[in-house]
């Protein structure tokens, strides 16, 4: 037996901002689950007997267990699981849909924001330096593109798991989250072609004499970084290449 | 860096930069072209702090923060790298590739930071499990307000230390500094603009087409060069 209630406003803007908190008590053991009862939490007050009452308790307790999402991804999950408590849903089958929904909620937002939308606004936002925009312009280019997809995700997982509650599956087969990664790492493709050559040379300055030098080399180096991929970082081996470039020219 | 009205608001910068990488917001304003350029904002040289922004954003793209992966925090980072650079960079042909360096180094122990902090995290979860068991409003509030203030502590700490130990160094660096201007700013961007080109190609590389369309901006990109 299910019971339709309605979330005020106040109370999903509240669980929005918390939202952006999720991670806050990140940690190896429960990973996200505490954020998720903190994020819950503003909804689970309308529950029978309000605030610190028996059922708003028990589903408290219940949503700050264990939990792994991608965290942008994750405002799906805290909206259905709110929509699920506050229905009246049995604990049992709260329980097993909230651990259905990691796998799910951890790959396509893994897949789709840290995989190919990130990269790709700070492809864009290299681009637009490489292009001679100025300090102001490249993180307006970097900090609008990335947070429009940023706020949008997590407005509409909220607000796609309190619409539809256990049934969100459905939510998550749409085009933008199936095609969207492919689509996004095509557009990232070709402009961090442009992107790369532009903005190494705003950054060479004075080693514009060595630029034919340079390209070779980036291309030598990146073809063996991208062969070495899964089984070393670029950014530890260049460490170690800068020391020793460091101490070649203090000592010299 | 031993001026504590210079070291104040660059540290102040750090923690809340520190904090998004992960705790809150995750708006990315911790990415290095954005920290950097902000560090070096306060110091009154966006210019310089967009250069060493963009060089570490360039190894940043191959660091993505994957969940329990450990991966190096580029907002307390870019705050050093990007001051670094303000401060110093005209004494030395060697300025860029220095503050860089730092930038990088810092973004190293600052993700080994993030892995403690989550240790104690789970450690002060583990205490207060009973609780959190028997839905207690305040210590799952508690447990959330102490992970982000003390993410917010830990980005101040990291990078006032780092700032106040790199100095000197930085400064002696440069004032040994005895390669030439063109081939110090040409091995950090080439070592940067190498790690970039691999991490895109990683990124795209399993999407239809996207070979080629790497290949034809990368021909775009220097047909536009040629013509400059």
């Amino acid at each position: 037996m299910t019971t339709q209630v309605e979330i005020p406003m106040r109370t999903r803007l509240a669980m929005f901002v918390r939202l952006l908190a999720i991670q806050g008590a990140w940690n190896y053991e429960t990973l996200l689950g505490n954020g998720v009862g903190f994020c819950v939490e503003p909804a689970l007050r309308l529950l029978p007997g309000g605030q610190n009452g028996p059922a708003y308790r028990a589903a408290l307790a219940r949503q700050s267990q264990y939990f792994n999402a991608h965290p942008y991804m994750a405002a799906v999950a805290v909206g259905a699981l709110a929509r699920a408590e506050l229905e009246g849903e049995s604990p049992a089958k709260i329980e097993r849909f909230r651990t259905a929904l990691c796998g799910p909620l951890g790959s396509v937002g893994d897949r789709l924001v840290w995989a190919t939308w990130l990269p790709a606004c700070s492809i864009a936002a290299l681009a637009a330096f490489g292009f001679g925009v100025g300090t102001g312009g490249v993180m307006l280019v970097f900090l609008g593109i990335y947070n429009a997809g940023h706020l949008a995700l997590r407005a509409w997982g909220l607000s796609a798991g309190l619409d539809h509650g256990m049934r969100v599956a459905s939510a998550l087969g749409g085009p933008v989250l199936r095609r969207g990664p492919t689509h996004i790492a095509q557009a990232a493709a070709l402009i961090g072609g442009v992107a790369l050559p532009l903005a190494l040379d705003q950054v060479i300055g004075p080693g514009r004499a060595l630029f034919g030098i340079v390209l070779g080399g980036v291309a030598l180096g990146g073809l063996v970084l991208a062969r070495l991929h899964g089984r070393a970082e670029g950014w530890k081996i260049a460490v170690v290449l800068l020391v020793l470039f460091v101490l070649y020219s203090v000592a010299r | 860096m031993s001026d504590f009205a210079q070291l104040l608001p660059l540290a102040m910068l750090g923690a809340v930069l520190g904090l998004d990488v992960v705790s809150f917001p995750q708006a990315m304003i911790s990415r290095p072209l954005i920290a950097a350029t902000a560090a070096a904002t306060l110091l009154g040289d966006p210019g310089r702090g967009l250069l060493v922004g963009a060089t570490l954003e360039m190894f940043a793209l191959e660091t993505l923060p994957f969940g329990a992966s450990r991966y190096p925090e580029w907002g307390s980072a870019a705050v050093v790298g990007g001051s670094l650079f303000a401060i110093h960079g005209d004494a030395s042909p060697g300025g860029l590739t220095v503050a860089v360096l730092a930038g990088l180094m810092c973004a190293w122990i600052g993700g080994w930071s993030m892995v403690q902090l989550r240790k104690l995290n789970a450690a002060l979860a583990r205490r207060r499990h009973e609780a959190v068991a028997s839905g207690s409003k305040r210590v799952v509030e508690g447990l959330q307000v102490f992970g982000l203030t003390a993410d917010l502590l830990r980005g101040g700490a990291l990078t006032a230390i780092t700032l106040v130990a790199f100095t000197p160094v930085h400064r002696y660096i440069l004032g040994a500094w005895g390669s030439d201007a063109r081939v110090s700013r040409a091995v950090v961007v080439g070592i940067a603009a190498s790690v970039a080109g691999a991490a895109v190609w990683k990124a795209v590389h399993s999407a239809p087409g996207a070979r080629w369309l790497l290949l034809v901006g990368i021909a775009v990109g220097l047909a536009l060069l040629a013509l400059r």
